[in-house]
Formats: structure tokens, sequence, C-alpha cells
């Protein structure tokens, strides 16, 4: 069980740590937010209070260092500054530090935390208060940081009379109890003497305190610690936070007898009335109006919180491993493929009844994949996000101003497409600052703002989604990287290239245009893993620059890594499958043609010359080549190549199946998929079939 | 591993290959299929006869004959595939290994069992674990995790 709720507490302190980042991040440009800074130090308090109750004393520790600054912050004593938020964020840092190190176990470098906190205190004295920052929210943010067990108790604080004497003000201690979640309160008066009989110095007011927190008896008690002897103190839990179907609370009477404030035999009688039974119990004398209400409020405030949490848990999500949504998916897909098999057997049978089953087994499968699929969707803001941290410590390192933009935050894709997806983003907008982005007194020289900005945007099309880095920079030096690519021998000195086949020289392995290797980039590693990246997530990469305007990186990434949409085609037995979002169209190609075209293997589509790969001769599949064959004709990196089958069957919904470590090193397949039919197809990679052919054509051309 | 390692008595499951008898511990062994529809994955080597589908998963099937320098498996009535679970560096993965027949399941103990010959085999010894002795015949028990290691098997490139 422990165990699990350090699992779970990891999990909400990464989730926290990034809200932190987002909330001290989106501070720096709006530093007198005092929603902002609240949310700031609630994060912190979170971490903080679940980590030391999780044995994570030195989390604890830590947080209540910067804590402690931020409190002063939200009281308006200390002013957000730049650097505050620096040292904050670099608290985050420490913080995340010392949580991987906890499941990893890997020693942890504590000299950069004490630096934080040696530089926090330094910050603390001498600050010039800030009037417009003032507390976050009236109720301490306390009992709204964690939502764990919220607990309903019930204090009955009644010192003695002479507790003024030890020093003790009863008022202090009610606005502790206040402090640690909602509280009502109600003061007794009926021990008050009359006039001629009351000593001035004495107490004679008594307190019943409802107080709704998530902070434990412990809490509670420690409120009175210093004057236990001096009351007559009674904690009594009345919700204990777990009891979720019934809202009612119990009846006024049994409250009060419960209490103590009526005996049961008292009640009964009261009962026998029939009246409302507030009013009857004053009414007898058994018992005084303010406890009465006293214990109207109890009952109202016990209501209130367990409508509040009935109305939390219709609309709360649930925390599912991903393990588990992962096993879902893979059960759909098979599903998926007894479906085709069910609508195949359906076709051949002839039986309307029988049809009409397999039709609506269709429909359902459909929905319920997209549903299954759907699960597993994400938006990439939070990916962004990471990004803003990036580009803000980055400029500051490289003396730049830049400014980033993001649009799209909210496009959804699946969970691990975004996951691999974070490496490839880093070192396209590493290189946006670095190589990109003017320093800004070269900005300003060309007419430009000394602002330079980076625009991360991320948009849906069709069954991908368009992920946007533009910067407003330099741009790429066309004849640079044409310099670089003839000097490295990838090309020859009298190449004809367009702009785009040169722009997609940086992709080349160990290319790099930079003068000079700073820490940032330059020494050449990075865009060709950038291009694997992409292409490991079935995506492609389209440049677009313009000399001195900057330049924009399109990325275009399928929405999802297990299902797609695809083109089933057969050579002689085998079948095989083309992913549809490159294909663009099928046409024949006849004995006719390739006698025209002597021998090359160029098909003419429209007047259009089109390159095409015979992949029955490529995979060495024996047999006859048909009388009419079919050229899929797709594009790939903004060209169209053209790859001959003997048939296109259609379209097929693919359930993607890896290949298993054995075949991991296959080139131009990409993994297979299981037919209706069961046999297996294989999921054809173009992108890098082409590869393969260039290669061999290049090596039999010397 | 070598015969040093068994000092257990252990089930093995025999199988033929040509004329020869081959014995699999059963504990390797996941299940045995009919022979079915393989799917050649191009620009792979020989013995590498493709993949099948074993109940919605993709496993990857080898013929053992070429693998240990027979000729090719020749489909009969009996041919079939032994699916088995094989360590490969730190995962186990399934795959599937061609037979001419699977035979019976034995138990055989430790005594029974001498260590390979290095020569008169005509296979690499190091596949073999060791030699079991049933009766008059001479079973050859394989060391299924040395015959696929890795660098062979993912190493398609050649």
């Amino acid at each position: 069980m422990i165990e699990q709720h350090i699992v779970t507490y990891r999990e909400e302190a990464i989730e926290l740590l990034a809200e932190l980042e987002t909330s001290l991040l989106e501070l720096e440009e709006t530093p007198g937010d005092a929603e902002l800074i609240g949310r700031v130090f609630r994060a912190m308090h979170t971490i903080k209070g679940s980590g030391a109750m999780f044995g994570f004393d030195e989390i604890a520790g830590f947080t209540h260092e910067v804590e402690t600054v931020f409190d002063l912050v939200r009281n308006g004593k200390m002013a957000v500054t730049k650097q505050l938020l620096n040292l904050t964020l670099r608290a985050r840092d420490h913080i995340k530090t010392l949580l991987d190190a906890s499941v990893t176990g890997a020693a942890i470098d504590r000299s950069d935390g004490d630096a934080v906190i040696a530089g926090l205190k330094q910050l603390v004295p001498g600050v010039e208060p800030v009037a417009a920052v003032r507390a976050a929210q009236e109720s301490a943010p306390v009992a709204q940081a964690a939502d764990g067990d919220r607990k309903t108790w019930r204090i009955r604080f009644k010192p003695i009379p002479e507790i003024f004497l030890s020093g003790a003000n009863p008022l202090n201690l009610i606005n502790e109890l206040r402090d640690l979640g909602t509280c009502h309160v109600i003061a007794h008066t009926d021990l008050i003497p009359h006039l001629n009989e009351m000593n001035p110095e004495h107490c004679y007011l008594y307190w019943d305190v409802i107080l709704t927190t998530n902070r434990g008896l412990d809490a509670i008690k420690d409120v009175f610690i210093f004057c236990e002897d001096d009351c007559d103190l009674k904690i009594d839990l009345v919700d204990d936070g777990q009891e979720e179907s019934d809202q009612s609370y119990k009846k006024l009477g049994d409250i009060l007898v419960e209490r103590g404030d009526l005996s049961p035999v008292e009640m009964n009688k009261i009962l026998g009335l029939q009246k409302r039974f507030g009013e009857l119990a004053v009414a007898v004398g058994a018992v005084t109006p303010d406890k009465i209400q006293s214990a109207l409020v109890e009952q109202q405030q016990v209501k209130n919180v367990r409508q509040e949490r009935a109305a939390q848990d219709a609309t709360t999500s649930i925390r599912v491993p991903a393990e588990r949504l992962d096993q879902l998916v893979n059960l759909v897909g098979e599903l998926v493929t007894v479906q085709a098999h069910l609508s195949q057997t359906a076709a051949i049978q002839n039986n309307a009844e029988f049809a009409a089953i397999a039709e609506e087994v269709e429909r359902l499968t459909g929905e319920l994949r997209d549903t299954a699929l759907n699960i597993r969707m994400l938006p990439i803001g939070s990916t962004f996000t990471k990004f803003k941290r990036l580009v803000r410590d980055l400029s500051q390192e490289l003396g730049k101003e830049i400014e980033m933009e993001t649009e799209g935050a909210e496009t959804e894709l699946d969970k691990t497409v975004i996951e691999k997806l974070n490496d490839p983003l880093v070192h396209l907008i590493r290189n946006s600052i670095d190589h990109g982005i003017e320093m800004p007194d070269v900005r300003l020289a060309a007419g430009k703002p000394a602002q330079g900005t980076v625009h991360l945007g991320a948009v849906h099309s069709g069954d991908s989604v368009l992920i946007t880095i533009r910067d407003d920079g330099a741009g790429l030096d066309r004849d640079r990287i044409r310099d670089k690519a003839i000097e490295r021998g990838l090309i020859s000195v009298n190449a004809e290239l367009t702009d785009k086949e040169i722009y997609n020289m940086i992709f080349a392995p160990g290319f790099s245009t930079a003068a000079k290797v700073t820490s940032v980039s330059g020494r050449g590693v990075g865009m060709d893993v950038v291009k694997k990246g992409i292409e490991a997530l079935r995506g492609s990469i389209d440049i677009a620059s313009t000399k001195g305007a900057g330049s924009t990186i399109t990325l275009r990434i399928p929405l999802t890594l297990a299902i797609i949409e695809s083109l089933l085609v057969r050579i002689d037995t085998s079948y095989f499958v083309l992913p549809l979002s490159h294909v663009e169209e099928c046409v024949e190609l006849t004995r006719d043609d390739i006698k025209n075209a002597h021998g090359r293997n160029l098909a003419n589509v429209r007047g259009t010359i089109i390159p095409y790969i015979p992949l029955r001769e490529q995979f060495e599949i024996g047999s006859n080549r048909p009388e009419i064959e079919q050229i899929v004709i797709a594009g790939i990196n903004g060209n169209k190549i053209g790859f001959v089958v003997d048939s296109v069957i259609g379209e097929h919904q693919t359930v993607i199946k890896t290949l298993g470590r054995m075949y991991r090193d296959v080139k131009g397949v990409s993994g297979a998929t299981i037919l209706g039919d069961g046999t297996v197809a294989l999921i054809l990679d173009m992108g890098v079939l082409l590869q393969v052919v260039e290669a061999q054509e290049l090596t039999a051309s010397f | 591993m070598s015969v040093t390692d068994i000092n257990e008595t252990v089930q093995y499951l025999t199988f033929k290959l040509a004329e020869e008898t081959f014995a699999l511990d059963v504990a390797k062994v996941r299940e045995i299929l009919e022979l079915s529809n393989i799917t050649k994955v191009p620009q792979t080597p020989d013995f590498m006869r493709g993949v099948i589908n074993l109940r919605g998963s993709v496993v990857p099937v080898i013929d053992m004959r070429l693998k240990f320098g027979m000729p090719a498996t020749v489909q009969t009535v009996n041919t079939c595939i032994i699916v088995a679970e094989v360590q490969m560096e730190d995962e186990i993965i399934v795959l599937g290994a061609l037979a001419d027949s699977v035979q019976e399941v034995v138990e055989m103990e430790p005594e029974q069992i001498e260590a390979a010959p290095h020569i008169g085999t005509h296979l690499n010894t190091d596949y073999i674990k060791g030699m079991g002795k049933l009766g008059e015949r001479f079973i050859m028990i394989l060391d299924i995790d040395r015959v696929f290691t890795v660098d062979e098997l993912t190493d398609v490139q050649r």
C-alpha cells in the first residue's frame, strides 16, 4: 500500500512541478498576479506536505525553504523579481532531481540546492514591500492544496475561566484553527453571569468549532498544545471524508445527544411533541438557543461538504496506468483484425442476416477503436511549456532576446507520440535560437526588432498533426550549405539542386555550418537525429526559409502509432501495406510502357516523368511479372516516386504490429499487420525503401 | 551453459531434423503449431523463414535445418513449428522453429547426459548443451538461447 502511495506521490509531484514551472513562467510576464503567486505557493506547499508524509524528507526540507520565501511574496513583503524567479526555477529543477534520484538511487549533488537556498536567503532582507501583491485568498490555501481526506471535526473548546491569567488568548487559538480549513465558530454565552457577579478577568465563553480539514487530528491538537491543561477540550470526528453515498447528516437531536447537551430521555420527550425539534428543545428549556445554533451549523457544514464532494466526484478524472491503456488499445487492435475476418466471411456467405450483423460489428468496432485511441490523446501543450523554459534559459545564456509564442497547445496527439516528439523538438528549437535568431545588435542593424521570436504551433490536418517551428532570424544560408555539402562530398560541384534539396542537406549526419561550436549546437549532431526521430514516428520534415527573414520547419506527425489507414497491395502471393498518408494515386503500368521507357524505371504519368521502384525485383520475388502492373505513386520529401506492385487491393485499416527484435534492422519494412484471413502482411516504409534504392544505385554507378 | 550445469532431472521435447533427433528443455517450449502460411520478410537470410500470425501476434520463424547447415526443410504433413521462448540478452523473445516432426517428451537424469564431442556431430558444438543417451539412441540437447544468439539473428544486413 505504502509503495503505491509513493508512486502516486511521485506522479503527483511531477505534475505539480510542471504546474509550478508554468506558473513561474507566467508570473514572469505578470509579476503582480496574486493568483499566480498563490498557485506557486500551493504547488510547493503540497509537494512539501505530501513529501513529508511519504518519507521524502529531503524534498520536504528543501521545498520548505523555498516555500518560506514565497510566503513572504504572498504576503506582499517581497517583490517578484527576475532573480527570484530564476532561483525558484532552479529550485524546481533541484526538486525534480531529488525526486528522480529517489527512483534511480543516483547520487545527488546537494551543492546546487544549497546554492539556491543561499541565493533565496540573500534576497529576503531589505526588499521593499510591494503593495500590489496581496494574499492570494482570505482562507488559507492549505485546505485547497490537497483534497485528499477532508474530514470534518467538531471541537468543543471550553477554557477555564482563569485562562487569561496564563497569557493565552482563546481567539488566537480559534484563528489558528481557521487556518487549517473551512471553519465555523459558534460562541456560547450561556455561562456569562450577571454583570454584578462577573469578574472581568475571567473568560466565560466557550466555543464550538466545526472544522473541515485534511490535516488530521494531530494538527488540531497542536493548536491547543500550550493550553491543554487550562481548558476542557473535546474533539470529535463527525465526517470522515469517506462516506459518499449519503449527503444528509444526523438529525439535530442526535447531534445534541451525542454532544452531551441533551439526554436521550429528554430527546424522546421532545420528539413526542411533533414540532420542529430546535424550537421545541429551546421552548422546553433543555438547551439554549446558542447550542441549537451550533448544532444547526454543524449539520449545514457537513451537508455542504458532502454535497461538494458528490459534485466533485461526478466530474473528476481518474488516474490509470499507461500500460492498461496500451493493453486496451492492443485488444482493440485485435478486435479490428477479427472484425475484418468476420466482414470477409460475411461477404462470402451471401447471407443477408449474417451480413447485417457483420456490418453492425464493423460499425461498433470502428467507434470502439476511435474511442480507445482517443483515451490516449493528450494536448501537446504540456510539452510547449517545457520549451518556454528552454527558450528562456538558452536566450539568457547566449545573450539574445527571444520571445516564444505558442499556438494550438490544445491540439491532441497520442501520448507515446508526444513523448517521442520531445527530443526532436528540443533540437529544432535549440537550432532556431542558436543559428536562427541573431544577436540584438545585428538584428537592429538589419532593421528588425531587437527581440527575436520563436513561434511554435500545432494544428490538425487530416490524420496528421502539423507542428511548425518558425523563427524570424537569419534564415538558412543556401550557398553556405551548398559549399559545405560539396566539401563533404555529399553532392558534386555542378549538381543542380532546388532550394528544398539543398535545405535537406542539413539532415545529413555530421552536417553543421556553424562557424564555431557552442554549448548549444554546432557540433553537427542533431539534425540527422531529428530526422530519424521524426521518421520513427512515420512523420516527415519540411523546411522553408528566406535569407534574412527566418525559417520555418514543419513536422507532419501521424495522430497515432497504433492503427493507420493504408493501401493493401499484392505482389505474387505476398501482401504488403503502404501507408495511405503518402499515397497520391495509382496508375497502370503495361508491358508497352516498359518497352517504351527502354529499360529505365521511369513512367510517363500525364506528361510528368516519374521514377519508380519495381518492388518485385527489389524484394527478389520470383515468378513472372503480370501483363499489367500497378504503380502506386507516393509523395516522399516533396518528390513523386512510384512503387510497382502486381495489383492494388484497396484501402485497409492496419493495426500495426512490430516485427520484434529479430527483424528490427530490416530496411524498408516498418512492421507487420494481420489481414482478415489471418495472413501476415508487411508494412512498407516507402521513405526508407527509396533511400535503400538510392544507395544501391549510387554504389552501382561507381 | 554446458553439460556440467545439468544437475537435475529435466523433461525434454524431442524432435527430428532430417534423420537426427534433437531435444529441447520443455520449459522453453510454449506450444507446437501446424505449419501455416509463413510470410517472408524481404532481404533477410534464408534461414529466417519469415513471420506467422500466432493468435494476433507476429512471431518470427527460423528454419533450424538451414541454420545447422542441412538442406532446407521440405514440407510434409509432419512438419511443424515449435514455438519457444528464447533469452536474448536481457529480454525473452518468442520465436518459432521449423522441425520435420515432433517425437515425444522424455525425462532424462543428469547421468544420462554427456558432454558433446567436439568432432563427429557435423554441428557447431556451441549450440549443443550435451548428448543424451536414451536406450540405444543419442539425442542432441540444444542450447536454444545460443542457437539464436543476438548478433546472428539481428545482423540481417549480411
